[in-house]
């Protein structure tokens, strides 16, 4: 099992996935510069949080360009896991590996706090070690955090039950009050159709250490590992 | 030969800025405004041998593949002598 933390200029979560990977889910993890072209290799690609090309034009626009990007769809498309977090995750839905995209906060401010998410679906290879319905308190940091889609899309998106984590307050419930960025129903966190890429605004990489307010983050790196031992297994 | 290439978010599409500039015009003193939406507008410089509709071409797959994202944005292209 190897992982890859893909770094894009601008990255500024890339250490902080890698080390969540090499101590708490005690997994090989290397560095993957974003002009490498081969992801041959590895299971999952994580595509961490920062602001890639300064978030020039729009968050996660330019960095679709990268080499690596064109290697990431491939890797997707042979069933890999891919793994976006924050900027990482208005990548991917730049990049058209997930529906949607992320606009400016609804309030205008950047927001760096932890908030409380509930796990929609807990069949996925990033919550298959978590509880439905369970509230864990993760950190988000971002402007752009607001998930807009058209309504066919969001029909789909429940249909399939792709709509991951959805922003709630401390008892669970999805209320406007525990909308912190004004993401269309809550949305925090989506999967696509085949469940092996996702993508969410909040950092579950700064939730694994006790020290910093959370352990809430190792679940979901921990329900990845097992997604991979289960696929190497097959 | 240029290209000028605006692009707007789409109208289902809240605009939190617009909104807030439109709250500031506002606090200036200018009545009757409606409403404000914020978008981008480029200039590209293009090679000066290219037809108008050579260059057009160009300009508009360069809005629809990196200018615009078209989930959320429209985009208008006007080529210019």
């Amino acid at each position: 099992m190897k992982f890859g933390v893909i770094v894009f200029p601008g990255s500024n979560c890339d250490h902080d996935a890698y080390h969540v990977i090499s101590k708490h889910v005690g997994q090989p993890v290397d560095f993957i510069w974003h002009k490498e072209t081969d992801l041959r290799g590895y299971d999952a690609g994580i595509v961490p949080g920062g602001f890639y090309y300064g978030d020039y034009l729009r968050c996660g626009a330019l960095a679709k360009f990268s080499p690596v990007m064109t290697a990431v769809k491939e890797f997707a498309a042979e069933g890999k896991f891919v793994f976006g977090i924050c900027n990482g995750f208005q990548i991917l839905c730049e990049a058209g590996l997930l529906p949607g995209a992320l606009i400016r906060n609804a309030n205008l401010h950047f927001i760096c706090k932890h908030v409380y998410l509930k796990i929609e679906n807990n069949h996925t290879p990033y919550t298959n070690e978590t509880q439905a319905g369970e509230v864990i308190s993760i950190p988000i940091a971002h402007a752009e955090g607001n998930y807009v889609c058209d309504d066919e899309t969001f029909q789909k998106l429940e249909e399939n039950n792709q709509i991951v984590f959805r922003y709630c307050d401390e008892s669970g419930e999805v209320t406007a009050e525990a909308n912190p960025n004004g993401a269309r129903s809550n949305i925090a966190g989506i999967c696509n159709l085949d469940r092996n890429v996702i993508g969410m605004m909040p950092h579950p990489e700064r939730a694994c250490e006790g020290l910093l307010g959370s352990n809430d983050g190792r679940g979901i790196f921990r329900s990845l590992s097992n997604a991979i031992a289960a696929q190497v297994e097959r | 030969m240029k290209a000028k290439v605006y692009v707007t978010l789409k109208p289902s599409v809240l605009d939190p800025q617009g909104k807030a500039i439109h709250h500031s015009v506002e606090l200036l003193g200018f009545e009757q405004i409606q409403d404000i939406r914020q978008g981008k507008y480029f200039e590209i410089a293009l090679a000066s041998d290219l037809t108008e509709a050579q260059a057009k071409d160009a300009a508009e797959k360069i809005a629809k593949d990196v200018l615009a994202n078209p989930v959320i944005e429209d985009y208008r292209v006007e080529i210019v002598q």
